[in-house]
């Protein structure tokens, strides 16, 4: 299958791969992003409850929360005390599971090769909610929806900076062409590893993994699971013969589905 | 137009386009093709200054009918390029957001509750209690040498006001003998 | 600077990665320090003993820049005989009258010097006025005039281009810190000595010709019974590395509000006119001759005050102020001594002050000792609270801690209370002055709704309306004259008639003859010809052209970005850069160049604009009865300082001493190891049954409270809250308050993470959620653990996320230059649970006080 998913979705000429590469070796905390990118989105507040989680209160992504900064303690830290600090996102990834598996077409892959809701069409099955193997899509109990982080869709069509990235004081958030993003994220790599950094991975990246390649990814200074991310995440849809059948069924459901209110409409 | 409208139908496209996963452009909604950054449709820009610390991050504030519709970094600034921390990214809620009051409130003496008072009245009201309590307050000389002031009333604020507001509330306050006039810088 | 301010961080962050080592010294590990390369943990007042210790080390070793130190700092002055250091007196300097707890400073003089004698024709003010009449001239925060300068000393002096005269300053420095040693270091401040002597090592490899190192400090460092000295002591150590005036280097305050500069610039503060004139005060300042002759120098700018003074009366008197009549001059009110905040407060709960206004502050929970604010409102008859939202000051009255406690009953709180919506930054014009002096002016992008308005608009109108009312009246005319010749005539603009602020601004940047507008502060007279509103901020308006707003982008400028905005004064990014070059005028070295000497022009030119006089060659000496800035030779790169110097001693302008010195705070778990002496001795307090304070180090009851307890900001919230706990998106990545302890504390307390905790001092309790974190280690010194308990400072009843106000803890212990309380450094106890509720909150504290032994008298000595 293409690595170029806006080709696969039928994007003949499209402009290239867009994503973030987020830098966790230079990451504040600041928290900046996740009020950027709530500001901008109109993103409702979600919740007020202090944790105990360190400094952070933002728990986890979810349908009002698109971006979260995680902090980790690690004053034992050999050498010298940590405390880790990273922006999590949607990985937009190359194998979507939350695209394969809704059935009304509200996931859609755009021509930048990102993962959005369309908030007009999603009816709140929630399929998308358990496909994602990274629990970032979530529904909003007050209407009803599917949301998750659109990496600024209506703005990067108009050539505009994601408001996350814009606002990252740090440049721990960076956009970009994902090809770009990955030569830095490479170049960013080594000279942290030459600096003796040697927890220092990149995570999502490679195109050989279970999701296709992120098209949101990140450099962690530490294992994934310190994080809370999965290790290894698989797309949940990888079995594609089934997958197939899934695309086939909802796509009939789909028709019937769009013939009836089409009746409807008409009278 | 209407006759062709089938054609804008998600299955249709599927079927007859190139997306025959139906995961993208098969599968666009009428307001997804017409997707469009609000700020594209801004009035104005107007440059300003982040009202928190003293950082003094650029801003940009886009303005439609006459409504700020969002507040970002200006990328112009040698000071912040472009950027803004989280207090900064939240201007758009603190200047247009549901905390803020818009209406003069006041409480009487003994008052239990808050009234409703016109904002001319609320002026009179408020040189009339600042001249009595200058008045009670005035001292004429103190141990003998003559200060010529008011310790009547007092003044607290200013860092987060502007410098042109500032010299009016000290040029004001000075002239009327009151020397008790203070902001954060001391606190 | 992580913490709370993310988006200057992004140059540590940039240095950082161009290979910049950082450091970080704090109490607590915080974001800044997840970003150090070294973390220098510390107990929360005892700065002055670590960066005292560093200038031991740099004279020790001989690290200081010694080319830099003979040519700008005052490190060969000789010193009077009578001078008497701390070393001598057990702690405290020559001079120290106990009764009065004030110095005479007459001894800290240099050697052929008479302090203030040089300046003119007049006595001494200690010739013509009692002690206790110079104590209110020293409580007028005096040391905090003349802003970037000294106070007056003579410029010719004895000095010793040896260093080894045993009175020279460099001497005298050198005992002064002989016993701040890394023993002693981590003694005092808990940091252990292998970090105490790599930070030495850095800072002292890092700062030269070649490089140059910067000190940041925010409140941490000013918010103490010893603030100023605290800065003072980085003073010392950066005029010994040759840090000062150069590129890279210097000490840089972060200030915490858009306009706290400004604010201090043009001060709506008690001491201070625009400028950093002093106020005028009762006692040698009877008239504009003495007020001149009393506050400026001989030698440098501040010879120029008359030309600032004059001008200032002339914009606010306009054509009634004349040379027939001292300019008006005597329209000034006069300060007795001390009128900030604090002493404020005390006259509004003694009923002398009756009326106050709040202008986007909110002192109900962001001021120290919160329940004395509120008490003190409670005593008004009326407060004019103007704000965004309705914060605690606007509603203690109904809803506030002593309603719970049964202290007030709504019904009989007399304070007749305006509560009006302010406009935002978003809906007027006007400047802002950053934290590196630089002003920046903001549009008005809408007009403000309903009846929210501007400042400007609320200054104005209500000043037209008074000079209405008093024109009208018959009564007290003499009194009035003042704001009836007010000049108040500004343009109104628009339906809301909002005044032009650019018209107002003109009148700051000040104008000549037919308003012709000033470009610069050497332009102003003292004649009446010129007219200027802070002289410092002339020239913001050259040209007529709004030099605030001036917006070059950054990427099509050089790094010093000289077209964006506007720094005062003259618009210099760099203070004092003449010390970026050496005595002949060439740059110390190609790397830290800024601005040098161009010989073929004969000026000073440069990356930046160079702060002196442009046309003064380094090789020019003044005449020995040179005045003013004819007397500025050409290597006194600190043109403001009475002797072109760096001060390494200072000979005056401060009222607590000619070096800094350790001392306990206030409130202190420990007593002093250094000095007989515990505490700043003439520290200021203010005794009042609302303001009581703990007794400290070997004092019995002071193992009441065994905990020290320190304040500071987080990222997401600003200030008191005012601006951040009344919006969603901040309030939910901060949605309580909380303090912040160690395992082992938590452990010694039986305190839960996330439960809560009631934290209690002699003022009041305070109940938090509990963060047990490594974060905060316990330090270990002079053989026992020292816990810190941790408090963000920004909550209160109201918004959408409520919680306990620090400030409730805190007391009133003022530092004696000016005036602000030491949240710093505190003494606590902290216990599990919540805090009791209505009275019985007060019971518990006064059984705190009972057990601590703790009266009226307790912690006041000298």
């Amino acid at each position: 299958m293409s690595l170029d998913p806006a080709a696969r979705s039928g994007y003949a000429d499209h402009p290239p791969r867009m994503g973030f590469f987020t830098d966790t070796s230079v990451c504040i905390g600041c928290k900046a992003c996740e009020v950027a990118c709530k500001e901008w989105n109109g993103v409702p507040e979600d919740g007020l409850e202090l944790t105990g989680m360190s400094y952070d209160n933002t728990q986890s992504l979810g349908a009002s929360t698109w971006r979260h900064v995680a902090f980790i303690e690690q004053i034992d830290h050999p050498g010298q005390p940590r405390w880790l600090m990273a922006s999590d996102v949607c990985k937009h990834c190359t194998e979507a599971g939350c695209l394969d598996v809704c059935p009304t077409g509200a996931l859609l892959r755009t021509e930048f090769g990102t993962v959005v809701v369309q908030d007009d069409v999603c009816n709140g099955c929630g399929n998308c909610v358990a496909a994602c193997p990274f629990g970032v899509i979530g529904r909003r109990e007050t209407d009803g929806g599917a949301h998750k982080c659109t990496l600024c869709y209506d703005r990067i069509g108009d050539g505009l900076t994601p408001a996350c990235a814009k606002a990252c004081p740090t440049e721990s958030i960076q956009f970009g062409p994902l090809d770009e993003l990955r030569d830095r994220a490479q170049a960013r790599l080594e000279t942290l590893h030459e600096a003796g950094v040697a927890g220092a991975q990149l995570y999502g990246e490679d195109p050989g993994n279970g999701i296709g390649g992120a098209g949101a990814f990140f450099l962690l200074l530490d294992e994934p699971e310190v994080y809370g991310l999965p290790p290894d995440p698989v797309v949940t849809t990888r079995d594609l013969p089934r997958m197939w059948r899934h695309v086939a069924s909802a796509a009939a459901a789909l028709a019937a589905a769009a013939l009836i209110s089409g009746l409807g409409g008409r009278a | 137009m209407a006759d062709r409208a089938w054609l804008r139908w998600p299955v249709a496209r599927q079927l007859t386009g190139p997306d025959k996963l139906g995961r993208g452009a098969a599968t666009r909604s009428r307001r997804t093709d017409s997707i469009a950054p609000r700020i594209r449709g801004a009035d104005r820009v107007v440059k300003s200054v982040c009202p928190y610390c003293a950082v003094g991050c650029a801003q940009q504030v886009y303005v439609r009918d006459e409504q700020v519709i969002q507040i970002e970094g200006d990328p112009d600034s040698p000071v912040s390029r472009g950027r803004l921390c989280p207090k900064g990214s939240a201007s758009l809620q603190l200047t247009t957001g549901a905390a803020r009051e818009y209406r003069v409130r006041y409480r009487r003496p003994f008052g239990t509750d808050w009234e409703d008072l016109d904002l001319e009245a609320a002026m009179d009201m408020i040189a009339d209690r600042v001249i009595e309590s200058r008045r009670k307050g005035w001292q004429q000389e103190v141990d003998g040498k003559p200060v010529r002031r008011t310790l009547g009333f007092a003044s607290l604020g200013g860092a987060t006001l502007d410098n042109e507001e500032n010299y009016l509330i000290k040029k004001l306050f000075t002239a009327l003998g009151a020397i008790q006039i203070e902001n954060q810088a001391r606190i | 600077m992580a913490e709370a301010h993310p988006v200057g961080f992004q140059w540590v962050m940039e240095a950082k990665q161009r290979g910049a080592t950082v450091i970080h010294v704090d109490p607590r590990f915080t974001r800044t320090s997840a970003h150090a390369d070294v973390y220098v943990p510390i107990r929360a007042g005892a700065d002055i003993a670590f960066v005292g210790g560093i200038i031991n080390y740099v004279l020790q070793h001989d690290r200081y820049f010694r080319d830099y130190v003979l040519a700008y700092t005052n490190a060969s002055a000789v010193l009077s005989e009578d001078f008497a250091d701390t070393e001598d007196l057990d702690g405290v300097f020559s001079g120290l009258d106990r009764e009065l707890r004030m110095y005479d400073m007459e001894t800290w003089r240099y050697q052929r010097s008479e302090v203030r004698a040089a300046a003119g024709d007049r006595t001494p003010l200690r010739d013509r006025f009692t002690p206790q009449q110079l104590r209110q001239v020293r409580r007028a925060a005096r040391g905090e005039a003349h802003g970037s300068g000294g106070g007056a000393v003579d410029p010719v002096h004895d000095a010793d281009e040896t260093l080894q005269h045993p009175r020279c300053v460099f001497q005298v420095l050198k005992r002064h810190f002989a016993r701040y040693t890394p023993e002693l270091v981590a003694e005092v401040a808990g940091v252990p000595e292998e970090t105490f002597l790599r930070v030495c090592e850095l800072v002292t490899a890092n700062s030269g010709r070649d490089r140059t190192t910067t000190f940041v400090y925010s409140l941490g460092w000013t918010q103490h019974t010893v603030g100023v000295q605290y800065i003072r002591t980085a003073a010392i150590l950066q005029s010994l590395l040759g840090n000062m005036g150069r590129p890279g280097g210097g000490i840089l305050a972060l200030r915490g509000h858009a306009s706290i500069q400004g604010s201090t610039d043009i001060p709506t503060l008690f001491d201070l006119l625009p400028g950093y004139l002093p106020m005028p005060h009762a006692y040698g300042n009877e008239d504009l001759d003495t007020y001149v002759a009393a506050e400026s120098l001989s030698k440098g700018f501040w010879a120029d005050t008359r030309n600032y003074m004059v001008s200032l009366l002339k914009a606010w008197w306009g054509d009634t102020a004349t040379a027939g009549n001292d300019f008006c001059y005597a329209y000034l009110p006069r300060l007795t001594g001390s009128h900030s905040t604090y002493e404020t407060v005390l006259s509004q709960l003694s009923g002398v002050c009756t009326g106050y206004f709040l202008l986007g502050q909110n002192p109900a929970v962001g001021s120290a000792n919160a329940r004395m604010q509120r008490m003190g409102m409670a005593s008004l008859d009326w407060l004019v609270v103007r704000d965004f939202s309705m914060i605690e000051s606007a509603t203690w009255w109904r809803d506030g801690p002593e309603i719970e406690t049964e202290q007030m009953r709504t019904e009989d709180i007399k304070t007749e209370v305006f509560f009006l919506p302010a406009a935002a930054h978003t809906e007027k014009n006007g400047s802002f002055t950053n934290t590196q002096r630089m002003l920046q002016w903001h549009h008005a992008a809408v007009e403000p709704a309903g009846d929210a308005r501007s400042d400007l608009w609320f200054a104005y109108h209500l000043g037209r309306r008074i000079r209405q009312k008093l024109a009208a009246s018959s009564a007290e005319t003499d009194r009035d004259r003042p704001v009836l010749d007010l000049t108040w005539d500004y343009p109104v603009r628009g339906p809301l008639a909002e005044p032009d602020a650019e018209a107002v601004l003109a009148e700051v940047s000040g104008w000549g003859a037919d308003r012709t507008p000033l470009s610069s502060y050497t332009e102003l007279n003292d004649d009446g010809s010129t007219s200027c509103g802070c002289w410092i901020y002339c020239g913001v308006y050259a040209g007529g052209v709004n030099q605030a707003a001036r917006r070059t982008p950054g990427g099509t400028q050089d790094w010093v970005a000289a077209d964006w905005g506007w720094a005062w004064p003259a618009n210099r990014r760099v203070l004092y850069n003449r010390a970026s070059a050496d005595p002949d005028g060439r740059p110390w070295s190609d790397r830290k160049a800024l601005v040098w000497w161009d010989q073929a022009t004969r000026r000073w030119t440069g990356h930046d604009v160079p702060d002196f006089i442009a046309d003064r060659p380094p090789d020019y000496r003044p005449a020995a009865d040179a005045r003013g800035t004819e007397a500025i030779s050409g290597t006194d790169a600190f043109i403001m300082q009475g002797d072109g110097k760096a001060w390494l001693f200072a000979p005056a302008g401060l009222v607590d001493g000619p070096l800094p010195v350790h001392y306990e705070p206030q409130e202190s778990p420990f007593s002093n190891v250094l000095h007989g002496q515990q505490h700043n001795p003439v520290r200021e307090v203010l005794t009042h049954p609302l303001n009581l304070y703990q007794p400290s180090g070997d004092e019995p009851g002071s193992e009441v409270f065994p905990y020290v307890a320190t304040t500071y900001r987080l990222t997401e919230h600003h200030t008191a809250g005012g601006m951040s706990r009344f919006l969603p998106y901040l309030a939910e990545l901060q949605p309580a308050f909380f303090c912040e302890v160690s395992p082992e504390l938590a452990a010694e307390r039986g305190l839960e993470h996330a439960g809560w905790a009631t934290i209690v001092t002699a003022r009041s309790a305070i109940e938090a959620r509990v963060l047990v974190t490594r974060r905060i280690q316990p330090l270990r010194m002079r053989g026992r653990v020292v816990h810190q308990v941790g408090l963000p400072w920004h909550w209160g009843p109201n918004g959408l996320t409520t919680g306990d106000a620090a400030n409730e803890l805190v007391h009133l212990a003022l530092d004696p230059n000016v005036y602000i309380q030491e949240d710093k450094a505190l003494a606590c106890d902290i216990r599990p649970g919540r805090r009791p509720r209505g009275p019985a909150l007060l019971d518990l504290v006064r059984e705190y006080r009972q057990r601590a032994a703790i009266t009226l008298k307790t912690g006041t000595d000298t």
